[in-house]
């Protein structure tokens, strides 16, 4: 599903490289978690798999094609099939929950129609029932991040990416959010998650790649955060 | 394509941007507005220019006991001179026609041109206005050599020789300059609406960024994003031209037909050549805040 191929990245006016001969495959289905200190390189692997940056070196396939080769039109499709959460929620504030899960299937032209059968499903399937027409600032971190994963699912993505989705969020209710998240990968989606949360990781025993100054230093099925935290 | 959200987000866009909005408006239209008089001046004198240099005429007056000449010697032209002269005038190859008009008819025609300044037909009485021979020319541009012929005839009978295309040039250049000088004008302030469209959409962009980062995220198409950006300015760039429409049917009417009735042109600017360069100069206004924010966009917003 996922397939890093000798990727290195050298952001421009840096001589640190972000990524060095990185290669890391991710099945269709698979959970990973991505660790690693901060500056390590996860938000520059995660880039690199919606084609934000494009490698200096090497190839980054994404359900088999090589987004090197990924003319720039073409990326929007690419980033529909891709679900994105991040750690700071991105919900548009002038909106309700029902608006911002709609407008992600608004702006890639889904019927009305669509959307108004959807949209409802997915904010269940989040646990946020009858909460609809609630206004962001109205809901507490752990709900608000709900909203934002319904928005990353709401079109169906075979691979979601999450950026420290618990970051923000406390242990307890992070937990809640782990769970839609597993919820969404048994469906057979493709998660692929950046966390710093030890406790989280060793709860899951999910697959685990550890990044460390841009490279890969330990892939592990069922694995724990690390011995050093 | 969901028309309704992006006017949704078009109308949200405009009306964040109120004021930026207003002096963009304000500026397209006056922008279009002076474009729009220079090409109606422009077609006015063009027009004009053929009409009147098609009836421009060479007046050769004749001596008169009045005249100041020096070479009359306060005698009328005889008969013989003016036969003469006429005869002259016509072996010319360029000459189409030469007329004498008399005393009498000189008068009339002043006094019927005049009619509406009593004043003046008033203080005139036969004889003040001198005959004259009236040459009408087969090719205006060889008005020299009939000009020459009359300078000549001075101390024949002939007092003054009048080259009436030189009175319509001066015209001419004085309409020429007022429509270079709104052409330059607006050129000034075509400049000032691109930077004012620049700035309207950098403004769009950070207002909208939220939205539009979230519209890339999801795979929203570049057409999607940009669309709204571009319709703003266009729709601006419309209302410009509407207001400059109604400044264009203004001028037309308060500066075009004005400078016609007192000049005594005959109306040669139709509603149909005025619809032509509104209809030219809104697309251009259109045009314009379309291409400048499509431009812009570019710098702006990173797709």
């Amino acid at each position: 599903m996922i397939n890093f191929d000798n990727v290195t990245k050298v952001y421009p006016n840096q001589n640190r490289p972000a990524l060095q001969h990185c290669n890391v495959a991710v099945e269709k289905g698979e959970f990973v978690f991505l660790v690693g200190p901060s500056g390590s390189g996860k938000s520059t692997f995660l880039r690199l798999i919606l084609k934000e940056e494009r490698p200096s070196q090497g190839h980054v396939y994404v359900a088999g094609k090589d987004l090197n080769k990924l003319t720039n039109w073409k990326v929007p499709h690419l980033r529909r099939r891709i679900g994105c959460v991040f750690q700071d929620f991105r919900l548009l504030p002038n909106k309700n929950v029902f608006e911002n899960v709609a407008f992600a299937l608004e702006v890639i032209g889904k019927p009305r129609r669509f959307i108004s059968k959807v949209v409802p499903e997915v904010i269940d399937l989040v646990g946020l029932e009858g909460k609809g027409h609630r206004m962001p600032d109205e809901l507490s971190g752990g709900e608000q991040q709900r909203v934002a994963i319904a928005r990353a699912f709401v079109n169906r993505p075979m691979i979601l990416l999450a950026d420290e989705p618990t970051g923000n969020i406390d242990p307890a209710t992070s937990i809640g959010i782990m769970k839609v998240l597993d919820r969404i990968n048994r469906t057979g989606t493709t998660v692929v998650m950046a966390t710093h949360d030890a406790a989280i990781v060793d709860a899951f025993r999910k697959r685990v790649v550890e990044l460390e100054d841009g490279r890969v230093v330990r892939d592990q099925s069922r694995g724990v955060y690390g011995q050093a935290y | 394509m969901r028309l309704h959200f992006v006017f949704q987000e078009i109308w949200i866009g405009l009306r964040r941007n109120l004021t930026m909005t207003i002096s963009l408006v304000i500026t397209v239209a006056i922008a279009m507005a002076l474009f729009g008089t220079g090409m109606l001046l422009k077609k006015q004198v063009d027009s004009s220019k053929g009409y009147w240099y098609d009836k421009v005429e060479v007046s050769i007056y004749l001596c008169t006991k009045t005249s100041s000449e020096p070479k009359c010697s306060k005698k009328d032209a005889t008969e013989d001179q003016i036969a003469e002269l006429k005869d002259s005038l016509s072996k010319l190859p360029v000459v189409a026609d030469v007329k004498f008009e008399s005393k009498q008819e000189a008068f009339d025609r002043f006094q019927k041109l005049f009619s509406s300044s009593p004043g003046m037909s008033q203080a005139t009485k036969v004889g003040d206005i001198p005959p004259s021979l009236r040459v009408k020319l087969k090719n205006p541009e060889k008005i020299n050599d009939v000009i020459s012929l009359g300078e000549a005839s001075k101390g024949n009978g002939v007092d003054q020789v009048i080259n009436e295309r030189k009175l319509l040039e001066k015209l001419f250049k004085i309409l020429n300059g007022l429509q270079w000088a709104a052409l330059f004008i607006a050129l000034i302030q075509v400049f000032a609406s691109v930077l004012l469209v620049g700035n309207t959409v950098r403004l769009s962009a950070f207002n909208r960024r939220r939205e539009t980062g979230i519209m890339r995220l999801v795979g929203a198409s570049n057409m999607y994003i940009q669309l709204p950006f571009i319709l703003e300015g266009a729709i601006a760039g419309l209302a410009g031209g509407i207001i400059a429409a109604v400044m264009l049917v203004g001028s037309k009417v308060l500066l075009i037909d004005r400078l016609e009735d007192s000049l005594g042109f005959a109306s040669h600017l139709t509603w149909t050549q005025v619809a032509g360069v509104i209809i030219f100069s809104v697309a251009v206004g259109v045009l314009l805040c379309a291409g400048a924010s499509f431009l812009t966009l570019r710098r702006y917003l990173k797709i």
